[in-house]
């Protein structure tokens, strides 16, 4: 398994665990605001810098994780870096990470007694700050705040929309971009602007 | 513990070398690897605690015995090979050697200069170490069966 692994992970891992961690705290308090990351860090085929830094941070041997088959030549790297282990049903994992919106009710959106249990996405598009633009409004956000994406689905509102109803229960999604990241927790609505 | 390593068991001829590394003294390692190749660090070196699990008579119910340091560490030679090492205790210089020396013990072309030249002399060196305790303890035994012998 690991006789493929090719490349190191953070240089310093406590340090830019840390930082990671912060952008992702930051990016989930203030949706769509665009958060870089700034390990040094060489990410494996075909993930961006920012996807990898946060793999790194949050995935650990706890939290089972569902690779979309694009990704799965990262699955190695990911298997040693993080320890954690890759399961082929969507609905058992805590987190997910994917190259195109995958189907948001196969992933698991927490019960009512444990919202928290349910599934993050982490999701590599083409750019963040260009693209199609999305108006957000909820908590964290006093005024309603753009957000512009390359690389979401055409439909992406509709669906988003059946996740956000869900509340509590719904699906967070981070999305990774070179080595930008923000984050669209449940709590947001979602609007083509 | 004995260092042969039933054949049927797979990688035994691995198995044997890490354990025979990881035992060994990184200033001595470092001397017999003489130059070291070009390598990069994959992961570590890094120490970390390991439960150490127990079992009553080694039959019974496993139970905890106590967390112990050990190191960690993981490099790639050049040539590809990935080796690992797992080392009781802080030495982070000799997780990486026994790290490195285990990726470059899995390269076909360098095996046998490096087993005879490394590993050999090391699992010698260990063994005589061990014969010298276990004689000095030996020294000190106690024959219980001479006191029952007194009594009756």
């Amino acid at each position: 398994m690991s006789a493929t692994v090719a490349l190191p992970g953070f240089t310093d891992p406590v340090g830019e665990a840390q930082a990671t961690f912060r952008a992702v705290l930051d990016a989930m308090a203030r949706p769509g605001r665009l958060n870089r990351v700034g390990a040094q860090l060489t990410a494996p085929a075909p993930l961006d810098q920012a996807t990898a830094a946060v793999l790194l941070t949050l995935v650990d041997n706890e939290t089972p994780l569902w690779l979309e088959p694009l990704v799965a030549a990262a699955g190695d790297w990911l298997a040693f870096h993080c320890g954690a282990s890759i399961v082929d049903m969507p609905g058992n994992a805590a987190f997910a990470l994917a190259l195109s919106l995958p189907d948001l009710e196969a992933l698991s959106a927490g019960s009512h007694e444990a919202p928290e249990s349910s599934a993050t996405l982490i999701l590599q598009i083409g750019a963040l700050g260009s693209g199609t633009r999305y108006r957000l409004s909820g908590p964290g956000l006093r005024e309603p705040t753009l957000l512009a994406s390359n690389g979401l689905p055409a439909d992406f509102a509709a669906v988003w929309q059946r996740n956000h109803a869900l509340y509590p229960r719904g699906v967070d999604i981070i999305l990774c971009a070179g080595t930008t990241l923000t984050a669209l927790p449940r709590s947001v609505s979602i609007e083509e602007a | 513990m004995p260092d042969a390593v039933p054949p049927e068991q797979p990688h035994a001829a691995r198995r044997r070398w890490i354990a025979v590394l990881a035992r060994s003294d990184a200033a001595e390692l470092c001397e017999r690897l003489g130059t070291l190749p070009a390598y990069r660090v994959l992961r570590g070196p890094e120490a970390g605690l390991v439960m150490v699990r127990g079992r009553t008579g080694g039959g019974g119910a496993p139970f905890n015995l106590g967390e112990m340091t050990a190191t960690r560490c993981s490099v790639r030679t050049d040539a590809g090979c990935v080796g690992h090492a797992y080392i009781a205790g802080r030495n982070e210089r000799l997780a990486e050697l026994a790290a490195l020396t285990d990726a470059l013990l899995q390269d076909p072309t360098r095996q046998n200069a490096l087993m005879e030249e490394v590993i050999e002399p090391l699992a010698a060196m260990q063994q005589a170490r061990r014969d010298a305790v276990s004689a000095k303890a030996a020294a000190t035994r106690v024959q219980f069966f001479a006191m029952r012998n007194m009594r009756s």
